[in-house]
């Protein structure tokens, strides 16, 4: 008896259950992707082989596993390292009180798979940087749902980092895992495909992030007039000279005893100085520089991007070219528009990138134009060159005994230091998983007179 | 070493909880959705996605009505079934799950038929703060829309089909306070200094401060300096074009301080002068939208009910005619710029103090009417709030969803003909989802349901039969026709999901009365990834 039961079930993708979908992947449109070929067979490739990578358990993770489970994805994962808190219920529907403290990435994927028979989502609770290429070149997507701009950057290198060319270079486009990115802040959002390689990567438009809002030191030191004025001089300088708890305890925004302290410092300063409005809210806004978040605009962003990864995996409609944005603020309003890849991309360009500075310029000169150029904005580059054969470290900040050998390499030019018109540098950044080689172009400085 | 003890009390658990979101609406608005209660007619992916982002927040109660089994489709597309739900009330089943999310909200199911509760007891929906319905007929559309008109309940008409979908919110009047719009005017009245700033100005000379002073000097003392200076030799009169914009600029640029070798010094109080120039010599003036608010009918005839915000209004165009001397109360709040501590903070106390004194009269004109009128006080911190907003205060007026469903020869037709003659394809979105519900409500399944292929000629007709009513003439081409046919009536989550993370943020808006809602309806089309709103 049992064994005939078995045998007249039908197979998962010809469930009932699955009827909403079904009519969209067996049906086909007017307005179809044109390599389109409506089938049963599409709900069985993206139920039983297509692999999905969430990145992020977050405010959109949480929606992303949702969203994808319910549009019949199954063989999900989900990388976060993160563990639950409090203020994450208001947004991270997956969780509750009693899951404080647990792993995003675990908690989510239990109660998904619990809810929805038949998905086998798979948590990784660890940092994306702890996985090597063999694992993220086993997905047919990726979607990311990062609050982190480098984080986003590391994993747009990582699978710009898996392509592969063929002889005539010419990409192989077997080799194109697409990056499905999502984005929230407040009540605004935006939502993107990326084609590793063929569209715009996230290092081409770079200058779409806006610059991190800083106070300058002498204004936090001498002349504050806001209370984030007060509350950073406290975090920046008065903590270091006080150290409440002892030498060795750094400042942390998530420990209510240093917020408190740091909220009555900063009251203090501000009495002082005749400002108003110092603020606990404010003061742990500031520590931890909060984005407010906020339930709606999560899942409007996150089910844009499901609904892309749905079109990517089933060619039942064409994907948005390409990136979208949303702001709910006033109405409620979107923008999709074509991000342009950009030529000479340092990520996704397949070409050397050069890097023009003038003949007689220091090693600080590149170290600062690889933190502020737009072409790069790395966080903190460490620089090697090859002499003669051999490596040598120009400057690296991230291992403090060698940043103190090589300090005083910055100020040297840099043809004291071996490079020349051509040479290549080695640049490490925590916005890159893999070493990017860069030409050094060397110009005459330009005299402005010579130009009339 | 002894740990100290900051004697600060810790934040609530609630406060740590709504933190994201108190930053985007404040305790006040986290109040107001602590007492809204929402009503959601028929629990689809559509409705319980809406719910979702409703509860998540702390919305105060929740009330589900819905009369329908779930069926199996339902569990594959709705996170808030199980397995085990199969059979039982999509209601109360919803609501169990729902509920989950926190427990702070309180919930009711009802599982009556929309329509028998409208025509038995239509009094149920007084007590909502809105009703949010997915998946209606054309028919009780119709009559719950013109019901909740007549009640004053707001209502939000939701639909996702395919990769389509669209919210319509109706709502008589929604008067808005606090629009927290993008880019305020700063409105430093420059142009008509109250005594106190005036006489600070005065005490300004940029030419006799020292190097480390002439740094420290606030941009609006720069750009004071530099009309006044301008207006020597322009009769007095407010720098306006471009070309006269252009010419403070030059007087600025003559303040900044030279080196020995003639070389201007980089002082960024001054570059901030230069770059305010375009937007801080903007003279005081009464917006022509606050304007009209304050001379419209509701707000000149009041009456025992008339609501605080129009009480507020009349105070306030009583303070402009008076005191105000035509300029709307002052807002209070400098921006930030480059300054001594000092010179910050006195100037931004004027301002305030300015800010509360015309706030203060303002609120003397709301306790009299109130005493005139004998109806119910409003507080001085309402009041306060409302002056400070009322450069950018906003009025909504609806319209009626049963009003739209009578095409004929009203101006919605020829509204809706406008856009086809575009011809706007989110337009077309709109009449094929109107017209699918044509069909549904003739043969009682959606176009395309079991074959798309036979059901294209026949929502062609009802396509047909509302452009008529229109007077457009036929689209050209059946293309969406056909693709709404493929869709079968099928719910997509995503697409949901996405509509229903928007539609929350509506229900949210109304009920904590900040932020713009969508005037008046919203369509979404998943497939280009397009949306657009139109006012019916
Ligand atoms: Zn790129």
């Amino acid at each position: 008896m049992e064994m005939a039961e078995v045998e007249i079930q039908t197979p998962d993708y010809m469930q009932r259950r699955w009827h909403n979908i079904r009519k969209l992947l067996e049906r086909s449109g007017p307005f179809c992707h044109p390599d389109f070929e409506p089938s049963s067979e599409i709900l069985d490739f993206i139920m039983n082989n297509c692999k999905v990578l969430i990145v992020g358990a977050g405010g959109l993770g949480c929606e992303l596993l949702k969203d994808l489970a319910l549009m019949g994805f199954k063989k999900l994962h989900v990388v976060d390292m993160d563990t639950i808190e409090l203020s994450n219920l208001n947004r991270q529907f997956l969780f509750r009180k009693n899951d404080i403290g647990l792993s995003k990435a675990k908690c989510a994927v239990e109660f998904v798979n619990k809810r929805i028979p038949g998905c086998e989502a798979v948590a990784h609770h660890c940092p994306i940087q702890d996985l090597d290429e063999g694992f993220y070149r086993q997905f047919h997507v990726v979607v990311c749902g990062l609050d982190s701009i480098v984080a986003r950057r590391w994993l747009n290198g990582m699978l710009v980092s898996l392509l592969q060319y063929n002889d005539d270079r010419s990409l192989d486009q077997s080799s194109v895992i697409p990056l499905v990115d999502g984005g929230t802040e407040g009540f605004k959002g935006n939502a993107r495909v990326i084609l590793p390689g063929m569209s715009a990567c996230i290092e081409c438009t770079l200058d779409l992030y806006p610059p991190q809002k800083t106070f300058p030191l002498c204004t936090i030191a001498n002349t504050p007039r806001l209370p984030e004025h007060c509350i950073e001089y406290v975090k920046v300088l008065q903590w270091e000279k006080e150290n409440p708890w002892g030498n060795t305890t750094l400042l942390d925004g998530d420990d209510p005893q240093h917020v408190a302290w740091v909220y009555e410092k900063a009251q203090e300063r501000a009495t002082k100085y005749g400002i108003t409005s110092v603020t606990y809210r404010l003061t742990q806004g500031v520590l931890k520089n909060i984005i407010p978040a906020v339930a709606s605009t999560n899942a409007a962003i996150a089910a844009t991007c499901a609904t892309e990864v749905f079109k990517l995996a089933s060619s039942c409609c064409v994907n948005m070219n390409n990136y979208m944005v949303l702001n709910m603020a006033d109405g409620v309003y979107t923008y999709t528009f074509n991000a342009e890849k950009r030529p000479n991309c340092v990520t996704c360009s397949n070409t050397t990138k050069v890097m023009e500075i003038e003949h007689d310029a220091t090693l600080q000169a590149i170290y600062d134009k690889l933190c502020e150029d737009n072409a790069f904005l790395m966080k903190s580059p460490g620089i090697t060159t090859v002499v003669n054969g051999r490596n040598k470290t120009l400057y690296m900040a991230s291992i403090k005994s060698i940043e103190e050998k090589t300090r005083d390499n910055l100020k040297k030019k840099i043809t004291e230091l071996g490079l020349y018109n051509g040479a290549e540098i080695l640049v490490a950044d925590v916005t890159t998983p893999n070493t990017v080689t860069i030409k050094l172009k060397l110009s005459e400085k330009i005299d402005v007179d010579m130009l009339y | 070493m002894a740990s100290p003890s900051p004697k600060s009390p810790e934040q609530s658990e609630k406060n740590k909880q709504y933190d994201r979101q108190l930053r985007l609406w404040g305790d006040h608005g986290q109040a107001a959705l602590e007492n809204g209660h929402i009503c959601l007619i028929n629990a689809t992916a559509l409705g319980t996605e809406i719910l979702k982002s409703i509860v998540l927040p702390g919305v105060g109660a929740i009330t589900i009505v819905d009369h329908n089994i779930v069926a199996e489709e339902d569990i594959g597309s709705n996170f808030f079934l199980d397995c085990s739900s199969k059979g039982l009330n999509r209601g109360t089943e919803t609501l169990r799950l729902l509920l989950e999310l926190n427990p702070a909200v309180q919930g009711h199911a009802v599982q009556e038929p929309t329509e028998q509760i409208l025509q038995e007891n239509p009094d149920f929906f007084k007590s909502f703060s809105i009703v949010v319905a997915t998946s209606l007929g054309e028919k009780i559309i119709q009559d719950l829309a013109q019901h909740l008109w007549d009640i004053n309940v707001p209502f939000i008409l939701c639909r996702s089909v395919g990769f389509l979908g669209s919210f319509r919110i109706q709502i008589k009047e929604h008067a808005i306070i606090e629009t927290h719009p993008e880019n305020e005017q700063i409105g430093l009245r420059l142009d008509v200094p109250f005594p106190a700033l005036a006489q600070y100005l005065d005490t300004f000379d940029i030419d006799t401060l020292d190097l480390k002073d002439h740094g420290q000097i606030p941009w609006i003392v720069i750009l004071y300096k530099a009309v006044q200076k301008w207006q020597l030799s322009n009769q007095n009169r407010w720098p306006m074009s471009r070309k006269e914009k252009n010419e403070i600029k030059e007087i600025i640029q003559e303040f900044i301080r030279k080196d020995e070798n003639g070389i201007p010094i980089e002082e960024e109080n001054f570059e901030e002068a230069l770059r305010a120039v375009n937007t801080a010599l903007v003279p005081t003036f009464l917006p022509v939208k606050i304007q009209e608010l304050l001379y419209c009918s509701s707000a000149t005839n009041l009456t025992k009910d008339s609501l605080p915000f129009w009480i507020m209004c009349s105070a306030l165009r009583n303070f402009i005619e008076a005191e105000g001397k035509s300029k709307l109360p002052l807002r209070g709040v400098l921006p930030d710029m480059t300054s001594s501590t000092e010179h910050y903070v006195k100037l931004q106390s004027m301002y305030r103090t300015q800010a509360v004194m015309e706030a203060e009269i303002v609120y003397r004109k709301v306790q009299e009417i109130v005493a005139q009128l004998h109806c119910e006080s409003i507080s001085e911190t309402e009041v306060k709030l409302f002056c400070r907003h009322s450069h950018d205060l906003h009025l909504i007026k609806g319209s009626n969803i049963a009003m739209e469903y009578q095409l004929g020869s009203n101006s919605v037709a020829s509204y809706i003909a406008r856009y086809l003659e575009e011809p706007d394809v989110m337009m077309v979105h709109y009449i094929l989802l109107r017209a699918a519900e044509i069909f549904r409500s003739e043969h009682c399944r959606a176009p395309g349901e079991w074959e798309p292929e036979a059901d294209i000629a026949k929502l062609k007709t009802c396509v047909s039969r509302l452009l008529t009513d229109i007077s457009c003439s036929p689209f050209p081409k059946d293309d969406h026709i056909h693709e709404m046919c493929r869709y079968g009536g099928a719910e997509i989550h995503s697409v949901s999901a996405f509509l229903g993370g928007c539609i929350a943020q509506e229900a949210i808006k109304i009920v904590t009365k900040q932020y713009n809602p969508v005037n008046n309806t919203f369509i979404y089309d998943g497939a280009s990834t397009n949306t657009a709103t139109f006012t019916f």
